[in-house]
């Protein structure tokens, strides 16, 4: 656990001082769906609804932008084979870049989603079912991502592999996060849609740091 | 030609670390077989042999980074397959990469490495680390600033994290590459400390080191292509 808290730390120093990463991903999520009114034109029934399908689905790639580096970097300068090597393990140091990944790019996108919600219309009692959603969705992406950027890593264009890889995945937890949304918005319970998202999201959280370590393995060896 | 698996090694006493009939395969090609070894506390191992010849991958083998194909390898008798977390606490490897990370200065790096050993006071032991490099005057100095010598005398400041009780095994590649003629005396002098206090050193090198009553192993002596010419200058003779 101490471990885990180490590297969390060496994560987020790193995350810090390179910058620009969590400053990007929000952009682009800002940017994304910036372009919706543009392209659609400024109708506000049409843009409050398809608000809730439009964020969420600029938080996935927004949260997609950073993630081939997730590894990469580690890998290329040869601190993956020493974090293999430490004591912890592959599974602490798992846990400790996913958590760092979410901190970094799927935190931001949640505090900048009610700015984005109030821009595309959404009425008010979307909001809290959306934070919601996107709580439980943003630490999915980025357990489901980390999966497919361990299996990509060291792969000649795992760049564009990963995407391919990954947003097939995504599939499931955008269509609840989008029916909670939507549930709310007609007066129906969001819970049921979210219950499910927090029941994949227990699922991933369990198994992601385990496949993710494998997938490591086979890529050093 | 080759000599045959000598049963008085496997069982010599106070042999902490053995490789038994080893075989490395790399993708399809056959890196070495049936290589042997045996090292006691305090002891050295030289390895050498040409380009090629599989000096990494023993050593990637060693870290347990990569799994013999046949044979195995034995600490204290008992197989390391078994128990790799412990393996993983008692080794120290260093490859060819120096894991200096740029954004983090020279003592961060450090300080990283010495947190997940579980030992207490990591800062405190990063800068005695540092001063046994003498690296000390640009412990604040982020890692990109850092000369290709300099990186890995940060990498090599590693080894003196732990003491020898806590990480006897150290698995050095190359360590001696970019480093000047002063550091690769004190590397020297730093690897007979570890022994005198019954650590053990596995290293390759091209270069001139100092490593006083070390054993050296042949690698190249045990690869499928030596067979090969082997056989080849048989049969010329048979012819």
């Amino acid at each position: 656990m101490k471990a885990i808290w180490h590297l969390l730390r060496r994560e987020l120093r790193l995350a810090l001082r390179q910058g620009a990463d969590a400053a990007m991903a929000v952009l682009f999520f800002v940017l994304c769906v910036v372009m919706f009114p543009f392209g659609i034109g400024p109708e506000p029934g049409i843009l409050a609804r398809i608000a809730p399908g439009v964020i969420l689905v600029a938080a996935l790639l927004a949260s997609l932008l950073s993630l081939d580096r997730l590894f990469q970097a580690d890998h290329e300068d040869g601190s993956l084979e020493l974090l293999a090597l430490s004591p912890p393990g592959l599974e602490a140091v798992a846990v400790a870049k996913l958590a760092a990944h979410w901190l970094v790019t799927g935190l931001p996108l949640i505090l900048a989603s009610p700015l984005l919600a109030l821009f595309l219309n959404l009425p008010a009692e979307g909001f809290p079912i959306l934070l919601l959603a996107l709580a439980i969705t943003t630490p999915l992406l980025s357990l489901i991502g980390g999966v497919g950027a361990a299996l990509t890593l060291g792969a000649r264009r795992g760049g564009v592999l990963l995407p391919l890889l990954v947003m097939p995945l995504y599939i499931p937890a955008l269509i609840f996060a989008a029916a909670a949304i939507d549930a709310a918005l007609m007066g129906h319970s969001a819970r049921p849609h979210l219950l499910l998202l927090g029941g994949l999201l227990a699922g991933a959280a369990t198994l992601a740091p385990f496949a993710v370590a494998a997938a490591l393995r086979t890529a050093l060896d | 030609m080759r000599a045959a698996p000598s049963p008085t090694a496997a069982a010599s006493p106070g042999a902490l670390l053995e490789a038994r009939a080893l075989t490395c395969l790399r993708g399809a090609r056959l890196v070495f077989t049936q290589l042997e070894f045996s090292l006691a506390a305090g002891g050295a191992l030289l390895l050498v042999g040409h380009n090629g010849s599989g000096k990494s991958s023993l050593l990637r083998l060693l870290a347990g980074l990569s799994r013999p194909f046949a044979g195995g390898l034995f600490w204290q008798n008992s197989p390391i397959a078994e128990d790799m977390e412990a393996h993983r606490a008692r080794l120290r490897y260093a490859g060819h990469q120096d894991a200096v990370k740029p954004a983090l200065t020279a003592l961060e790096n450090l300080c990283v490495w010495a947190g997940l050993d579980g030992l207490p006071d990591a800062t405190g032991r990063a800068q005695a680390a540092l001063a046994q490099v003498e690296l000390s005057h640009i412990a604040d100095m982020p890692g990109r600033y850092l000369s290709a010598g300099q990186k890995k005398r940060v990498n090599l400041a590693r080894l003196a994290l732990a003491p020898a009780a806590h990480a006897p095994l150290w698995l050095l590649d190359e360590p001696a590459t970019a480093l000047d003629r002063d550091s690769v005396a004190r590397l020297a002098a730093l690897m007979a400390r570890h022994r005198g206090d019954g650590g053990m050193v596995v290293l390759s090198t091209h270069s001139a080191i100092d490593l006083p009553g070390a054993q050296v192993l042949d690698v190249s002596r045990f690869s499928a292509d030596a067979d090969d010419a082997d056989d080849e200058a048989a049969d010329g003779e048979a012819a």
